[in-house]
């Protein structure tokens, strides 16, 4: 099967989850919520999701619960740094299972 | 081609009356007419001069004129302060909005001169700007009757491009008025 | 039927912008080009011309805001001049790497310091790498001509064209202009088809970080690398001479007149002697070329109209049997020599035009160059190339210092 060239004369590319990879696959700690502290799960309300404000990559899906897209979260760890009540912690891959 | 400089203050319009020339040229069958101001930041009350080409063929050349064929002076208190005679050719012509009889200037004979009071003109028709008398309109009626090239008809026409309704009535009355007046010497050789 | 009436180059422009319909000008003024933009921003006020004007606080902004504007579709318009050029520079390689077809005027003037507001040509000149086409003026005819014809050019090699005429030598000296008719404009310039448009239903990523190589995007095409992206930039202007040629054709056919495609010739063919120069100076050489062969030496003029994309295939033709060739140049590459001379050497390389070439660098921030001076160092070079001389060092013409 022949390749398919870029047609484009200018630099531009659609707009997709994962123009960059699986960026999950970077991640050496993981983030993980208490949903006992998260205070949307606590309060049953959409309040705080300051975790998904401050996700640079948008990996953060604000519902009731909170949830975290692990094939793409890089586990900066910028969530647990902002989260008020430290809901969410970052736990090493290795030891996810322990 | 005629070369053409207008010598004037900040204020006088000799960027207009340069141009009305070069617009009256054009309608007079003239292909290549230009006309410039000095080139640069303008003043008011300082010295200035703009110009005027006027040629049978489309214009190719944009330097500044060295020596111009006819000057036109709008301010008889410039002489002194700028070389006016310096930058006409032997030969040429010289134009002057005076109250002052001509032998004031001293003029050489190889000039040839025409002399006109364009403030008194404009004062006549009740032509005033800004409290001052207009005279680059009236100093276009002297060229006409002095230089020729351009006709009283064309004059008008060209006028109309640049003014409102009731100015061009009042201008050019004055410049049919100052084309009457215009006193002119005929160079002699010397 | 013409339509004659006698304007300034500056007004040309701003009535070529009007009549191609530009749907969006901003413009940041600055002498020599601030007529330009106070004329357009009244034909908007007055409805005259149905456009967005967008007051900006810089050049780099005015710049920017045409860019937005020529992605989303729309026809777009700016002018400036020298250190408001500069101050664009970087939005130039912008404009030309997303390659937008934006139109603008470089009212030329010398750059500080020292602080000059006169005429030279070192502001475009030194925009020369930026992936921009530039075609350089000779009369306030050609200014309004040659817009029409940028956008024609622009939008079809998908580049920016910089329109560039003398500031105050032909922005501020009235000539008869020939405005052509709007519907004729019209049908000679087709509407601006993007190849990009940036809407809410196809939301796209416009220039992206590129990598070094190639990289497969998340719908598995193979997207080029910056490499591969700048490539179609220099191939598009390899092949715009055509383009260029062909819009020049179309428009003399049109309306009558032809200002050259690349360049043009004023009594070249059977010159000896081969002056070169671009803009209004090389107006005022044909002028010296008269006098020269009044004088009895057969001299001509070769114009270069279009600066970049070079004109390699047409100088070659057209300097082929030259026996002596003289460039003026209103800028310099400091440290070495005037661009043009460069380039045409480069040129002539490998080929049989061994003619021996003497460069001047003339009119720096406004000094007056004449026909008469032009005649003098023409006959200097002549003098030197009979001593056997055949690349005299730069000079420069008319100075005197210590």
């Amino acid at each position: 099967m022949e390749e398919k060239k870029d047609d484009n004369i200018s630099a531009m590319c659609t707009v997709a989850v994962g123009e960059a990879g699986k960026t999950g696959d970077w991640r050496s700690v993981r983030p993980v919520i208490d949903r006992k502290k998260c205070i949307p799960s606590l309060k049953n309300k959409s309040a705080c999701f300051l975790c998904w404000l401050y996700c640079p990559e948008g990996v953060v899906k604000p519902g009731i619960p909170v949830e975290i897209d692990l094939e793409y979260c890089k586990g900066c760890g910028i969530c647990a740094e902002e989260c008020p009540p430290r809901a969410i912690s970052m736990v090493r891959e290795d030891k996810i299972n322990e | 081609m005629h070369e053409v400089i207008w010598h004037g203050r900040g204020g006088q319009g000799v960027v207009v009356a340069a141009h009305v020339l070069a617009e009256a040229a054009y309608l007079e069958g003239f292909k290549g007419v230009t006309s410039a101001p000095t080139f640069g930041p303008e003043r008011r009350g300082a010295p200035l001069t703009a110009s005027t080409r006027i040629a049978d063929n489309p214009i190719r050349t944009f330097s500044q004129i060295e020596l111009a064929d006819i000057t036109v002076v709008l301010d008889d208190s410039l002489f002194g302060v700028v070389d006016i005679l310096g930058k006409v050719k032997k030969g040429g012509m010289v134009i002057i909005n005076t109250a002052k009889p001509a032998e004031t200037f001293n003029i050489p004979a190889g000039f040839n001169l025409a002399t006109v009071d364009a403030a008194n003109v404009s004062l006549k028709q009740h032509l005033i700007k800004e409290g001052a008398p207009v005279v680059n309109t009236p100093m276009l009626g002297a060229f006409a009757k002095a230089a020729g090239m351009v006709s009283l008809e064309n004059l008008e026409k060209a006028l109309r491009s640049k003014l409102s309704r009731e100015a061009i009535f009042k201008n050019f009355a004055a410049v049919k008025a100052a084309y009457e007046v215009t006193i002119t010497r005929e160079k002699r050789n010397s | 039927m013409s339509n004659v009436q006698i304007m300034t180059g500056n007004q040309a422009a701003a009535l070529g912008a009007k009549l191609c319909n530009v749907e969006v000008v901003a413009a940041y003024p600055i002498t020599p080009q601030s007529q330009l933009s106070e004329i357009l921003s009244q034909y908007v006020e007055s409805g005259e011309l149905k456009a967005e004007y967008v007051r900006v606080e810089g050049e780099h902004s005015a710049l920017t805001v045409c860019i937005s504007a020529s992605t989303v579709g729309a026809r777009v318009f700016t002018a400036t001049s020298a250190n408001g050029l500069l101050y664009m520079h970087e939005q130039l390689h912008w404009a030309a790497g997303s390659r937008l077809p934006i139109v603008m005027c470089c009212v030329n003037r010398g750059v500080g310091a020292p602080w000059t507001i006169f005429n030279d040509q070192q502001d475009s000149l030194a925009q020369r790498d930026t992936g921009w086409m530039q075609i350089y003026c000779r009369n306030n005819q050609e200014i309004l001509d040659t817009v029409i014809q940028a956008y024609r050019i622009a939008e079809a090699v998908y580049c920016p064209v910089m329109v560039c005429y003398d500031g105050f030598v032909l922005s501020h000296t009235m000539m008869p202009v020939d405005i052509p008719d709007a519907a004729d404009v019209k049908a000679f310039l087709p509407p601006y088809k993007p190849h990009t448009i940036l809407s809410p239903d196809d939301p796209r990523n416009l220039n992206p970080v590129l990598f070094p190589g190639q990289r497969r995007d998340s719908e598995g095409v193979l997207r080029d690398g910056y490499m591969e992206m700048r490539y179609k930039l220099q191939a598009a202007l390899d092949k715009a001479p055509e383009t260029i040629r062909s819009a020049n054709t179309a428009f003399a056919e049109a309306f009558g007149r032809n200002h050259g495609g690349m360049l043009w010739e004023y009594h070249a063919n059977d010159a000896d002697l081969i002056i070169v120069g671009m803009g209004s100076l090389a107006s005022e050489a044909t002028a010296a070329a008269d006098i020269l062969r009044a004088e009895g030496i057969k001299a001509g003029v070769v114009g270069i109209r279009v600066y970049r994309p070079f004109p390699k295939e047409d100088v070659r033709d057209v300097f082929r049997n030259a026996k002596a060739v003289v460039i003026f140049e209103k800028s310099i590459s400091y440290g070495y020599e005037g661009g043009l001379c460069s380039d045409l050497k480069a040129a002539f390389y490998g080929t049989n035009i061994k003619a021996p070439i003497h460069g001047y660098i003339a009119g720096l921030g406004g000094r007056d160059v004449k026909a008469r001076e032009l005649v003098a160092a023409a006959k200097d070079s002549l003098a030197s190339f009979d001593r056997g001389m055949v690349e005299p060092k730069t000079t420069w013409l008319s100075t005197f210092t210590g």
